[in-house]
């Protein structure tokens, strides 16, 4: 009965709103990792890092990263750090929280934290929080609450969140809340769905959530969905897949993901694929890239889209990679 | 000259291999340490791969010489997102002395086709703090340039308010805000420059003091295009954490009443008058004359009260977010 169930919710689910190409999303991103020679990976060879979290964590909640050679992977990530703890975004390059994080995130995913040396980390973003609890992105001191959430991120996954002045950490993230309930990247700038999330996310995962007028920002979240069903980040913007990972993540975060349409969401995400080569672009028609396919799958994957694993909207990460951090003896 | 400005420049033309320049002869490039794989390049991956194996050579070795500068420039060039060569290229203005002012302009010309790069915004503030208050100016004059081919474009928001608060030039700001609504009405982040002005202008006398000129600014903007919903929460935002005075301001309620009574663009009039409702305004018959005279079908508006009446429109009217506004009726005060 089960499984007749399942098959006509399966059925009238692609029926009405098409179908997740999962085996050609696999293999494209396979090929943008073992691309090394064109001109579009040489020129994001500095934050292949990041593209090896998108790739991988994409890879994950299709089911499918057992095809990805695991040594290589992660032989490659510890040849990225550095003495003082923090990752480059390649071999050669200098360290920086963003691939410190990303590289923390590829290690979880393989199950192979103990190669992480955390008191090294550690020490590394802890020296890039500010007098004031904001966090630099590395030693020559750029600030933006992406990195209080990278921050907060990277040290509560390997459990040293309380080596760092959470209380003021906090306070900066407060601090950068508007009038509409969104946030931005430093007191006083545009609220944005990309900094909210981050925001909200440091707030989540420092039990702080209590902080943000949820009502308030759920709206202003909601209020993103646009009449194709897609989101944008700020208002009397275009809408672009990446914010079906910013937005929703945050509204699953305060509780108010009923306040978007679901459906209307999904048919957008899975008009940005391309359906022949594989992979999923920014919106309908344009080219694809790594970067969107995995907030095209991520968001799918936030709304329950049938086939793919469950991911953890704050660690953005999936929930039995989360599970094996968190409980693993 | 010091930062390879003119050898830059010669890039449309024939360009020259490093390999095949006197200057590089006695440097050995390292090539890209990540794998088996043998490289097969096209032609202009080949000239970027070359520069890349130079740029390596001089950053193991921390070579702080004018030919690793321009080096950086041409790095930059292929790709101005690679932060080891931002970074480097700091540690040579730095030991090099060069003239900040050159480097502005070569930042410039970078912006001009990589705008939306965080490195280069980074730089740039790296270069102005150095120069300090005599770069004001130049950093104004700069973000403009970008904002008026991008008025939303997020960095130079973001350096603009950071130059403001560092390095001053609040004045004119104001007027600037109003430039740009004039050209967009519906810009949110010129909204929020403009909020980020009245409230932190060391010159206005804050959110205060300039609530009434503001607010008859905003109800302008909100009568020639209602359906804007940065003006509505600009003007919410006017009277943050007094929301006894925004409740029990006229021109509040009734710029909704007038918006509504034109029967085009009513929603956010119909939003914002709910949530007076729900901070206690009580609104006269003429609004529920004017509700009921937008007509809307399948509405039984016989016993609703107000709130639960504008509730149901909204669900009708904003479908996509039907299930916030079924959330908002449902959290309605209850109707003695």
């Amino acid at each position: 009965m089960v499984t007749v169930c399942n098959v006509s919710f399966m059925a009238m689910f692609t029926f009405k709103m098409g179908e997740l190409v999962t085996d050609k999303h696999v293999k494209y991103i396979l090929s943008v990792e073992k691309r090394k020679d064109d001109f579009e990976s040489v020129v994001m060879e500095h934050l292949r890092m990041n593209g090896a979290y998108w790739g991988l964590t994409a890879l994950d909640l299709m089911g499918k990263l057992d095809v990805v050679d695991v040594n290589e992977v992660v032989s490659w990530v510890m040849s990225c750090q550095h003495d003082s703890g923090g990752f480059g975004g390649n071999v050669g390059h200098d360290p920086h929280i963003l691939y410190t994080l990303s590289a923390v995130q590829v290690l979880a995913l393989f199950d192979k934290m103990d190669l992480i040396d955390a008191d090294k980390v550690t020490n590394y973003i802890v020296g890039l929080q500010n007098e004031d609890g904001s966090f630099s992105g590395d030693m020559w001191g750029e600030v933006d609450t992406r990195f209080s959430y990278i921050a907060i991120c990277c040290l509560s996954i390997i459990h040293r969140l309380d080596k760092i002045n959470v209380e003021k950490a906090v306070k900066y993230i407060i601090s950068c809340k508007n009038m509409d309930g969104g946030f931005g990247c430093t007191p006083g700038g545009e609220s944005h769905a990309g900094q909210i999330f981050c925001c909200v996310g440091a707030l989540a995962l420092t039990g702080s959530l209590d902080l943000v007028n949820k009502d308030l920002l759920g709206w202003w979240l909601c209020e993103r969905q646009v009449k194709s069903g897609g989101l944008n980040g700020r208002p009397e913007k275009l809408p672009d897949v990446c914010y079906s990972w910013w937005v929703l993540s945050s509204l699953i975060m305060i509780d108010r993901v009923h306040w978007i349409s679901r459906e209307k969401l999904i048919k957008f995400i899975l008009d940005c694929q391309d359906k022949e080569k594989g992979g999923i672009s920014d919106r309908p028609d344009d080219a694809v890239d790594v970067f969107h396919t995995y907030f095209g799958v991520a968001g799918l994957s936030l709304l329950e889209y049938p086939g793919l694993k469950p991911i953890d909207p704050a660690y953005a990460l999936p929930v039995d990679v989360v599970n094996r951090i968190f409980f693993k003896k | 000259m010091a930062s390879g400005s003119s050898e830059v420049e010669e890039e449309e033309q024939e360009r020259m291999m490093l390999r095949d320049r006197p200057e590089w002869a006695d440097v050995t490039p390292v090539p890209q340490d990540d794998g088996p794989c043998p490289v097969v390049p096209i032609n202009y991956t080949e000239e970027f791969a070359e520069v890349m194996d130079y740029f390596r050579a001089v950053y193991l070795a921390d070579e702080r010489s004018p030919r690793a500068l321009s080096l950086t420039a041409e790095a930059i060039h292929f790709n101005a997102g690679n932060y080891t060569v931002w970074h480097f290229r700091r540690l040579l203005l730095e030991s090099l002395k060069v003239d900040l002012h050159d480097e502005l302009e070569f930042i410039e010309r970078i912006a001009a086709k990589n705008s939306k790069n965080y490195q280069i915004w980074h730089h740039r503030r790296r270069v102005a703090e150095k120069l300090g208050p005599d770069a004001r100016n130049a950093e104004l004059q700069f973000t403009k340039k970008v904002l008026s081919v991008d008025a939303k474009h997020y960095h130079a928001w973001s350096h603009r308010q950071w130059v403001l608060q560092a390095l001053g030039g609040w004045e004119d700001e104001l007027d600037y805000c109003s430039q740009l609504l004039e050209q967009d009405i519906f810009n949110n982040s010129a909204w929020n420059q403009r909020y980020f002005v009245i409230t932190r202008s060391p010159f206005l006398g804050g959110l205060k003091a300039m609530r009434e000129s503001e607010v008859l600014y905003t109800i302008k903007a909100i009568e020639a295009y209602p359906e804007n919903e940065s003006s509505w929460k600009y003007l919410r935002g006017l009277y943050k954490g007094e929301t006894t005075s925004w409740v029990n301001e006229p021109q509040v309620s009734s710029i909704c009443l007038k918006i509504l009574s034109s029967k085009s663009n009513y929603l956010f009039a119909l939003s914002t008058l709910l949530d007076l409702i729900c901070h206690g305004y009580q609104p006269n018959q003429d609004f529920r004359d004017a509700i009921e005279a937008l007509k809307i079908p399948d509405l039984d508006t016989q016993d609703l009260d107000i709130a639960s009446m504008i509730c149901s429109i909204l669900e009708k009217i904003d479908p996509i977010r039907v299930n916030y506004w079924i959330w908002r009726k449902s959290r309605l005060p209850q109707v003695a």
